[in-house]
């Protein structure tokens, strides 16, 4: 297991260079004056004339060969200086760690009622296999898988924001934010939430709480589809086995059975999906937090993608492949304790 | 044969195969239900109707209303259609090939050639899809061929897995030694014999992927580096409307019209295609029949 582990996070440094090196190509296809906006501290710099931009390209080397140029990159980046977004205006570490608690606190938010969701719908519709219930889940969860996002989160802002303003967009109100940035708040964890109830003040909580709604009630319809398909196959094949017909025979309640036997068993495959999946949303919700103005890694990452900030992207690029990593490891940890048959092997 | 006995049993996905037929029709008549005008460079140009800022509720003149800057909803939802197919269809099959041809040689050379290929995967695998797609096409520049391109580079790997591991699976069957007996080569044995037992699934994740591709293109459009501005494209009228979600007061859904029908195009474009593969996947998996 152990010896699993290790390889698993060997893997690690090989997707993060063949990363870099992917986004060093695609920033290398711009020309030299269009990267030197990377460098410059502030627009004013890129106004002196064709001369000041000429020195500027020569002080930097951008005209060096791609190798010397990776060289020197990849080094600072090694030495923990992931370089200067341009569109946080901050050094990518520093946007992307303020920005971590923001989705983290989302994301869970989101997961928890989603997996919850994900094991009573697939079970009872693998229970209930062409009866009514399990139509209704079925369309329901077809439904929710062709639902776009956008379209989703939109009609969301639409009924809930602009028709009845229960949930207004952002990640705070305008007066919630004032406190939370004053010096008598003390930031714990960046998460509202946490740091609400850590401060003791219950009006910033639930401010917080009325801004989560809306893009957790989104994130999670989107999201428990997958899910629920997953659980319903995977309880269609587990009640089928032999040893829930011995159950069944030796006259335990179907309930039991139905229940406590086969649900368990049935939940092994959607630890793997279920991984992946929250790996993904770590990896930023980019549309619902764009939707909802929701300050997070996803609207961060959006951005800078869309303003070719290439350091900010690479740090993101990097943050998603050890996010993803560790998750798969995690599930690959978590599933021994699910089946303790793979232990054994 | 099956499939129509199939469809006879299963009205939700006869409902899918209808929406897709719908869809396929307007698209090859789009020139009729909405024709372009003479003036218009291309089809695609959705026409504006004057300047003015604010949506238009439907009138006979539009009968799903304008967005801002006047385009025609209509127009837009119609010719969207075609795009829709353009980039999904696109973008499925140029993948289908690329996994199609990494999966098969990975199988087929093995050792290193296979390690090398397969990690090359896992390092895509590894990258966060929607970015990765954005800055590409951003790189690009706007319209559906950087779209494609973007969308295809990013979206390849799980062509590539399936077809190898089918290859790999099938490779140990009878068939396929009693062929190698006769003294067939190779080659002879992947693209003749192997390959036509292995597309099975990639049919259905192809089906599948059609929708979500769409989604995904929509998507950019959305964030803003897809199309050009005025070009019929669902993401791009969805776009519009952001702006107007909010109603004047005493008005909250003011608007309406700016979402409803390009979002109900793609909604109904993606479930089309999300039942027409559930189907596909139901005749093909046995173990997913009941």
């Amino acid at each position: 297991m152990l010896n699993y582990a290790l390889r698993r996070l060997m893997m690690l440094p090989i997707v993060l260079f063949a990363l870099s090196l992917m986004i060093f190509a695609l920033q290398m296809s711009l020309s030299p004056t269009q990267r030197l906006a990377a460098y410059a501290p502030s627009p004013d710099y890129l106004k002196g004339g064709q001369e000041s931009i000429r020195r500027m390209i020569e002080q930097y080397g951008l005209n060096d060969p791609f190798y010397i140029q990776y060289g020197r990159w990849i080094g600072g980046i090694l030495t923990g200086n992931l370089g200067w977004s341009e569109t946080a205006r901050q050094p990518v570490s520093t946007a992307l760690m303020s920005l971590f608690p923001a989705t983290l606190e989302l994301v869970v938010l989101a997961f928890v009622p989603c997996l919850l969701l994900a094991v009573f719908l697939g079970s009872r519709a693998g229970i209930y296999l062409n009866r009514w219930p399990d139509h209704v889940i079925r369309i329901f969860t077809i439904l929710g898988w062709s639902f776009p996002v956008y379209v989703f989160g939109l009609l969301m802002l639409l009924i809930f924001y602009s028709a009845l303003d229960w949930f207004p967009p952002g990640r705070l109100s305008q007066w919630a934010q004032t406190v939370v940035s004053s010096s008598d708040f003390v930031r714990y964890t960046g998460a509202n939430t946490i740091d609400a109830l850590l401060n003791g003040n219950l009006a910033i909580f639930g401010d917080a709480l009325r801004h989560l709604a809306a893009p957790v009630i989104t994130l999670t319809y989107v999201n428990v589809a997958s899910m629920t398909r997953v659980m319903r196959t995977s309880m269609l094949e587990t009640l089928r086995q032999d040893y829930v017909r011995t159950a069944r025979a030796k006259g335990l309640p179907r309930r039991v059975v139905e229940l406590r036997h086969a649900r368990r068993n049935a939940l092994l495959p959607l630890a793997t999906i279920a991984g992946m999946e929250l790996a993904v949303m770590m990896g930023g919700v980019v549309i619902t937090e764009t939707i909802f103005d929701y300050a997070g890694l996803g609207q961060f990452a959006a951005k800078t993608a869309a303003n070719l900030d290439f350091p900010a992207v690479l740090g993101f690029g990097l943050y998603f492949a050890v996010v993803l990593v560790i998750m798969n490891l995690v599930v690959d940890l978590i599933y021994p304790l699910l089946d303790p048959r793979v232990k054994t092997q | 044969m099956k499939f129509l006995r199939y469809l006879a049993r299963n009205p939700v996905s006869l409902f899918g195969v209808v929406i897709l037929l719908a869809f396929v029709l307007i698209a090859v008549f789009a020139p009729v239900l909405a024709p372009p005008q003479s003036f218009q460079l291309s089809p695609y140009d959705t026409p504006r109707a004057g300047f003015l800022a604010t949506p238009q509720p439907p009138s006979p003149e539009a009968v799903f209303g304008t967005t801002q800057g006047q385009y025609d909803i209509f127009y837009g939802v119609v010719w969207g259609t075609r795009t829709a197919f353009k980039i999904g269809l696109g973008v499925v099959a140029i993948s289908v090939l690329i996994g199609t041809v990494v999966g098969a040689v990975a199988a087929y050379y093995g050792g290193v050639i296979e390690e090398v290929l397969m990690r090359i995967v896992d390092v895509f695998m590894a990258v966060p899809f929607l970015i990765a797609a954005m800055v590409l096409t951003a790189l690009l520049g706007k319209g559906i061929v950087p779209i494609t391109i973007a969308l295809t580079t990013f979206g390849w790997m799980s062509y590539a897995r399936i077809v190898r591991s089918e290859i790999l699976r099938i490779r140990e069957m009878d068939y396929i030694h009693a062929a190698r007996s006769y003294g067939a080569s190779d080659l002879r044995l992947i693209v003749l014999h192997i390959l036509p037992n292995a597309m099975f699934p990639v049919l259905v994740l192809a089906t599948m992927a059609t929708g979500s591709m769409v989604l995904s293109a929509s998507a950019l459009s959305f964030l803003g580096v897809g199309t050009e501005e005025g070009y019929a494209d669902w993401g791009q009228f969805i776009a519009y409307s952001r702006n107007w979600i909010v109603g004047q007061p005493g008005n909250p859904f003011q608007f309406w019209y700016t979402l409803a029908f390009p979002g109900a195009a793609v909604f109904l474009f993606v479930l089309s295609w999300n039942l027409v593969g559930d189907a596909l996947r139901d005749m093909l998996d046995p173990r997913h029949a009941h």
